[in-house]
């Protein structure tokens, strides 16, 4: 057998694989280990993705590949000053949330808090599940991820240490958001970590996720983090999953998340990601309508400036008649940065009276901000309904005037008009607790981008 | 008060003002008549300080300050209030979130203390009840939606809400029906006194009738042609601009 050498761009992250392989969690477990080895064969034979690839045209992720991201370091010592008050919330009393807290993608004990949940909900580290009770995660982690063929999605599944399990059983309701609360510690090294969470929402249960993914420094130098999350998630017959997502992270940062879902018939997933952080962010959904009477909500507001890159690609498979699917993604791009929109759906022959919806708008506030636009339907069902829209503008100038001569500044004038602009899609969010605080959130973005300008 | 002088300006490099001579004093009301396209709402736009209005000559002093090197916000909070002709519809912004905002954005402007919620609550009911104006109508976006007459209104409520000391209206009364009409002058009148001074652009000799000026000018073809009393709208109603044409064309 010839050696096909590896490529430069994944030498480093193999050389990680031969290094860490027999320490990673559930090392005893071989359908675990037949799960990396496939992962990470996968991420050999493509490397980082480049723009060579239709899915990563517009989205390069060269600057990353030049960065020799190390495996985090055990960080727990350096967040001693962390309280959880200061972690961030959508509820008005964050220290009472239930929330995991992971650092570097590794589960940090001290800050999560699990009491009062109800029964029948289980949420753990991944780590923890491997090491204890495997058998809450086996047969289910992997199942939907190992089809999609991708070269990070195999980095992941081969490097993952830890991770969100959340598991609901039917029929149970949980009134409060739980949180999820990603750190990534910035320091002097450049960290790459691979967290991979497993979500399964039960027979008619009902569960709200909130996600936060932002930096902290732990030293004075801020080296690049890259965090390559996969996340795979069953909401099952008839229950409701609300899954939220704000995303503030550094500004050396690398975000790429793959959020899986599978959605059983009657089923409502309600995702939607609030991204202001980053410096090359991509936020990626499989959504697979799997069953009748399904609606799966694909929303998000984002506000970028500098030189950051913000993706968002999504793809809808609508697998099954009388589904609804719905997407509103607006942002607000500033500076050099630059947005990405990547929407399909597929209607596959048999999904008929299909309601599918997806509209894209952007607001470019700066001659060299850029949108990459790229709906995409494809249809084999005859009577359905399907409708997609792009738009890009700038700030009306006659309502800038308007709102000036009513003695608004300039500076506040364009943040309240790029507000409602993105307060609309902020209105897309099922939840009203959450709707409410990313409303505030954004507010609080604008206020601090208007005091900076 | 409030003196222009030789006023030039150009619209996209078109002169369309061409030399105004105009002082209004404190407590004056002038009201300005003159044919369609004659450069009124030009007026009152470069007054506020519109983008692409450019001033080629001329001066306009408010209270001894130069006018035309403020920015249009610093001219609001200085008390300069222009009424649209057509107000700017803006969709997501609540007329009450608005409405707060430009009067705190004044005051702050101006070193005073800003207004919490419920003091504006409790000063904006008050002044869109004498408005015969409807709360739906605060909690709905700004002049989305709304009827051309309630446009109109609304410029007179956030005219009422900001309490300029020189305050323009241009066609304020075009569009309104006759109880509206009313209402609306009501309201002008109520902000009437010895501090403020107006100046009210109008093609009807009728709503002269509720807000009676001191002054009323003629202006066509970029230029006060004339000025007279309030009997000189009375005229102009009975007689048209005709005699203004000839002007110009000797000119
Ligand atoms: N952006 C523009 N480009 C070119 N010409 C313009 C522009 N805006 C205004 N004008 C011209 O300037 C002139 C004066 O317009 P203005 O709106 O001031 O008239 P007006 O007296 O207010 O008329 P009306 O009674 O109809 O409201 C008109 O001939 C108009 O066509
Ligand atoms: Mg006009």
């Amino acid at each position: 057998m010839t050696a096909v050498p590896n490529l430069p761009s994944a030498e480093p992250y193999l050389r990680q694989w031969t290094e860490r392989r027999a320490g990673l969690p559930g090392g005893g477990l071989a359908w675990l280990a037949h799960q990396r080895e496939t992962g990470i064969e996968r991420f050999r034979a493509k490397g980082v993705p480049t723009p060579r690839t239709e899915a990563w045209k517009y989205t390069n992720l060269r600057a990353l590949e030049r960065i020799a991201f190390q495996p985090p370091a055990a960080n727990e010592a350096a967040l001693a000053f962390v309280s959880p008050s200061a972690l961030p919330s959508v509820l008005p009393d964050g220290a009472a949330a239930v929330r995991l807290v992971f650092v570097d993608g590794r589960l940090h004990a001290g800050l999560s808090r699990t009491e009062g949940l109800p029964a029948g909900v289980r949420l753990l580290g991944l780590a923890d599940a491997l090491a204890r009770e495997p058998g809450l995660v086996e047969g289910r982690l992997g199942r939907i991820a190992s089809d999609l063929v991708e070269p990070l999605v195999g980095l992941n599944s081969a490097l993952a240490e830890d991770g969100l399990v959340l598991l609901v059983d039917d029929g149970v309701a949980v009134a409060a958001p739980i949180e999820v609360v990603h750190l990534s510690a910035t320091g002097d090294r450049a960290v790459a970590y691979h967290p991979r969470s497993l979500i399964a929402v039960g027979k008619g249960a009902l569960v709200t996720l909130v996600e936060h993914h932002l930096g902290i420094a732990v030293g004075p130098a801020a080296g690049a983090t890259f965090a390559n999350h996969v996340t795979e998630i069953e909401v099952g017959a008839g229950a409701t999953f609300h899954h939220y997502k704000v995303q503030r992270e550094g500004q050396g940062a690398f975000h790429v998340a793959r959020t899986l879902v599978r959605i059983a018939a009657d089923g409502h997933y309600d995702n939607f990601a609030l991204t202001s952080g980053a410096r090359i962010s991509r936020n990626e959904i499989h959504a697979r309508l799997d069953g009748t009477g399904v609606m799966c909500r694909l929303n998000g507001a984002y506000l970028i400036g500098g030189n950051q890159h913000a993706d968002t690609t999504t793809f809808i498979d609508h697998a099954s008649p009388e589904c609804g699917s719905r997407e509103v993604y607006k942002g607000a791009i500033d500076g050099d940065a630059r947005a990405v929109f990547q929407g399909k759906i597929l209607v596959r022959r048999g999904a008929q009276k299909t309601d599918g919806y997806q509209i894209n708008n952007a607001l470019l506030l700066s001659d060299a901000a850029e949108i990459d636009s790229k709906p995409e339907l494809e249809i084999y069902a005859d009577d359905v309904k399907c409708s997609h829209g792009a738009t890009v503008g700038e700030l009306d100038a006659a309502q800038l005037f308007y709102l000036r001569a009513r003695g608004l500044p300039l500076e506040q004038a364009r943040a309240l008009l790029i507000g409602a602009f993105l307060h609309e899609a902020v209105d897309e969010v099922q939840h009203e607790a959450v709707r409410d605080a990313f409303h505030a959130m954004l507010d609080g973005w604008l206020a601090a981008r208007e005091a900076s300008a | 008060m409030i003196e222009i002088r030789n006023l030039h300006a150009n619209v996209d490099g078109k002169p369309i003002l061409k030399g105004i001579d105009l002082t209004i004093g404190a407590g004056e009301v002038h009201a300005i008549m003159g044919p369609n396209g004659s450069g009124k709402s030009t007026l009152s736009y470069v007054l506020a300080g519109r983008e692409g209005y450019e001033v080629t000559e001329g001066s306009v002093t408010f209270d001894g300050k130069d006018v035309l090197a403020m920015e249009p916000e610093e001219r609001a909070a200085a008390g300069l209030f222009l009424a649209f002709q057509y107000p700017v519809e803006i969709p997501g912004v609540a007329n009450t979130t608005f409405l707060k905002a430009a009067l705190n954005a004044q005051r702050k402007q101006r070193g005073q203390q800003e207004l919490d919620a419920m003091e504006f609550l409790k000063l904006i009911r008050a002044k869109t009840r004498k408005l015969g104006m409807s709360d739906d109508m605060l909690k709905r976006a700004v002049n989305v939606g709304f009827s051309g007459g309630e446009k109109k209104r609304n410029e007179v409520l956030q005219m009422a809400v900001l309490e300029p000391r020189f305050a323009v209206l241009d066609e304020t009364d075009s569009g309104l029906d006759i109880d509206a009409l009313k209402i609306v002058a009501d309201g002008v009148n109520a902000l009437r006194g010895p501090e403020r001074s107006m100046l009210v652009i109008t093609h009807y000799q009728r709503l002269l009738q509720y807000i009676v000026p001191d002054k009323v000018h003629v202006l066509a073809f970029g230029r006060i042609q004339r000025t007279g009393g309030k009997e000189l709208a009375e005229e102009l109603e009975a007689k048209g601009y005709a005699e203004f044409g000839v002007a110009e064309a000797a000119a």
